[in-house]
């Protein structure tokens, strides 16, 4: 294996030159994608660039009613914070059934988003959260939506030098509510065979107002469902607009049929998981669903 | 590659070690440190044969970095242990034969340990839920689940003022 250099930045800016000076350096969160792909050789970059030594990088952040994650923060860490668990529970929940505990003591969302899975069980409830990434790069910050960062399995559209810095998160709205569910063989150390993020709004009549529905591991990347989310603007989520929406999630999948799961049991669960999750966030939302 | 110096803290001492840039801190302890307790099952992350804890946080130490550790505190099954005095958890484990060829033990002794140290009173379900990290191919994880549930018991009555 050709050497790797360990660098570990105070500042941004120092981070961005080492990332910029070396196209294949790669930013270390946890690691738990990373190290593993180094092993595996797959992965030989010129450099690991650890984000844990710049400061405001791990924590979670508050300014007013938003949101704001440091790229290195572990998931375990979402958990502890109580304020953000009432505020985005289908997004903590989600980052939490990543691997085991050991994993996710280091294991970032930022990573998650990053390492392009479409299986990532994070991504799905950013999505829907709505959440943007600021990312610093050779050429100063630029703030992007979460589901623009991964463009096929294992790629992002991230730029030499870019890494992302922070996931920040829209004012929880009032009526809003959230929810991740993931199909899986069993509970824990698993992949999803199919994800279903959904935020929603409903206001004090019951009416949904906003919705926000996307889906993992049915196509190469997350992918955000509008037409799902138009069925239920304007309903009080009864049969009808959920049925509306199970079919819009279903006409959206377009997944691969593996060892994990056929095409048909795929998009067929992938309703099942959307409509499961948008009767949570309404529930999370206060309002009789 | 030049070696990298890093300055940390194992088990309550103060330790310095020089390593390879993408080191594991596994690899360090074991073959630079002699600290062979903490084994190697897997080497990405899903056995927990590896898990120390480091800043208070269990993690596998397979997939920490050993450079990452400077200045981070660790703590591995060696620290486990007052001198010959076993700790609740490693006796619980002797008492209910919840080992066969041993290889998991450290790492199921340090994520146990890790747990009643936050809960004193789980609940069955919290500790498989928090055991699912640690792999046993010998067992069938009951008699280990036992064992950590008869530790929590008796630390809980230990830390019961009489």
């Amino acid at each position: 294996m050709p050497s790797t250099a360990y660098h570990a930045p105070g500042t941004v800016e120092d981070a961005v030159a080492l990332l910029a000076a070396d196209p294949t350096a790669r930013p270390l969160g946890g690691g738990t994608d990373l190290i593993v792909q180094m092993r595996a050789g797959r992965l030989s970059p010129g450099a690991v660039i650890d984000l844990k030594r710049i400061g405001g990088m791990s924590g979670v952040h508050r300014a007013g009613d938003a949101f704001a994650i440091g790229a290195a923060t572990p998931c375990t860490a979402l958990k502890a914070d109580a304020a953000l668990s009432a505020a985005w529970p289908g997004v903590v929940e989600a980052a939490n059934l990543i691997g085991s505990v050991q994993v996710r003591n280091r294991a970032t969302m930022a990573g998650n988003l990053c390492n392009a899975s479409p299986a990532a069980d994070s991504v799905p409830a950013l999505v829907a959260a709505g959440a943007v990434c600021v990312i610093a790069g050779p050429s100063g910050q630029r703030e992007v939506p979460v589901e623009a960062i991964p463009v096929s399995p294992g790629k992002t559209s991230l730029a030499p030098g870019e890494f992302v810095v922070e996931i920040r998160f829209p004012p929880k709205p009032a009526g809003g509510g959230d929810a991740y569910l993931r199909s899986t063989p069993r509970t824990e150390m698993d992949i999803a065979v199919v994800g279903a993020g959904v935020s929603i709004v409903l206001d004090g009549e019951g009416i949904c107002t906003a919705a926000r529905i996307a889906l993992g591991a049915v196509g190469p990347t997350v992918v955000l469902v509008e037409d799902a989310a138009a069925a239920l603007v304007g309903s009080k989520l009864d049969d009808d607009a959920l049925a509306a929406m199970s079919q819009a999630v279903q006409a959206a999948s377009n997944p691969i049929d593996d060892k994990r799961g056929t095409v048909s049991y795929r998009k067929a669960m992938a309703g099942v998981l959307a409509r499961r999750a948008v009767l949570i966030a309404a529930s999370r939302a206060g309002a009789k669903a | 590659m030049s070696k990298i110096r890093v300055s940390t803290t194992v088990n309550g001492d103060a330790a310095e070690f020089l390593c390879e840039p993408t080191s594991s801190l596994l690899d360090v302890l074991r073959d630079t440190m002699g600290l062979t307790g903490s084994k190697e099952g897997c080497g990405s992350g899903d056995c927990g044969a590896c898990t120390v804890v480091l800043d208070g946080e269990m993690v596998c130490s397979c997939l920490v970095l050993a450079p990452e550790a400077e200045g981070r505190t660790i703590a591995t099954i060696e620290g486990v242990a007052e001198g010959s005095v076993l700790h609740p958890v490693q006796q619980k484990f002797l008492e209910h034969a919840a080992l066969q060829c041993g290889f998991c033990t450290p790492g199921f002794i340090v994520a146990a340990k890790a747990l009643l140290d936050r809960n004193p009173d789980p609940t069955e379900s919290e500790v498989r839920y928090w055991l699912a990290g640690n792999l046993c191919r010998c067992t069938g994880y009951d008699k280990i689940v036992r064992a950590v549930m008869a530790a929590a018991a008796e630390l809980r009555q230990e830390r019961t003022p009489a």
